[in-house]
């Protein structure tokens, strides 16, 4: 199985990054070009978040197979001050900052398992998860 | 930074810009900020933005085409989007965005006849 891979988010340039990885990621394991599409955003909208809400964080991207089904897994982490309520800001429409509040929800609607681990004071991780077809 | 610039053209009272590079968000900043003042140089009517190349739209690339149609048709200026890909408008549709008062086209050709049907309809062509 093919290795991790990471992309650092530093700047709004990373974000660009991180998704191109990801894309490339889909691609490589025979994602279809929506998924692709599908995969690259939800990526673009987690590494945003890192980048306004943490500054820093990773964005790690790779292969995973489960009852031989392939799909690709995306964890996103950060050191940031957390989110105080996950129910909150899974909300549509719910925003803190310059973002519409499309953030997390559509990202959860683009991948097919979403999970958010987050601490105040602490940190974040999401991870997320899509399958092939 | 010195961010990248997107080329704006301008055919008669319309300008014309296609989006060929990844946008970054300070280089879509950027692009707005350039068309905005492009429309009000040129006494542009209308603004074509032709995303036949781009494959991911997320939700600040999504606002920030709202927002520039928004602003651009205060200052009395039409945007019309045209070429956006199957699986951008499929993601689009998933994350809940819609582009606001950007009118859309399905290719560069079509969008230049919406906009000069429309300039015929409003009946002050002559700008």
């Amino acid at each position: 199985m093919a290795q991790a891979k990471a992309a650092v988010i530093r700047s709004d340039l990373d974000i660009v990054i991180a998704r191109t990885l990801a894309r490339d990621t889909a691609k490589s394991l025979g994602f279809g070009a929506i998924d692709q599409a599908r995969i690259a955003t939800a990526v673009s909208e987690l590494a945003r978040n890192i980048f306004l809400y943490a500054g820093t964080g990773t964005v790690t991207v790779r292969e995973i197979e489960k009852n031989g089904r392939k799909g690709i897994e995306i964890i996103c982490e950060d050191q940031g001050p957390g989110i105080s309520n996950v129910d909150l800001v899974m909300q549509d429409g719910y925003s803190t900052s310059r973002g519409m509040g499309m953030g997390l929800p559509g990202a959860r609607r683009l991948m097919d398992e979403f999970y958010i681990h987050s601490q105040e004071g602490v940190g974040t991780t999401i991870t997320c998860r899509k399958w092939r077809t | 930074m010195d961010s990248l610039r997107i080329p704006i053209l301008k055919i008669g009272d319309v300008l014309i810009a296609s989006i060929q590079v990844e946008l970054h968000d300070a280089s879509a900043v950027q692009f707005k900020d350039d068309l905005l003042q492009k429309i009000h140089d040129h006494k542009a009517r209308g603004v074509i933005v032709d995303m036949t190349t781009v494959e991911v739209v997320d939700s600040f690339i999504g606002r920030l085409i709202a927002d520039i149609a928004s602003m651009a048709g205060l200052m009395g200026a039409q945007v019309v989007i045209t070429g956006l890909q199957p699986a951008v408008a499929i993601t689009l549709v998933e994350l809940g965005l819609e582009l606001g008062r950007a009118r859309t086209a399905l290719n560069l050709e079509k969008g230049l006849a919406l906009m000069s049907r429309q300039t015929e309809e409003s009946g002050d062509g002559a700008g």
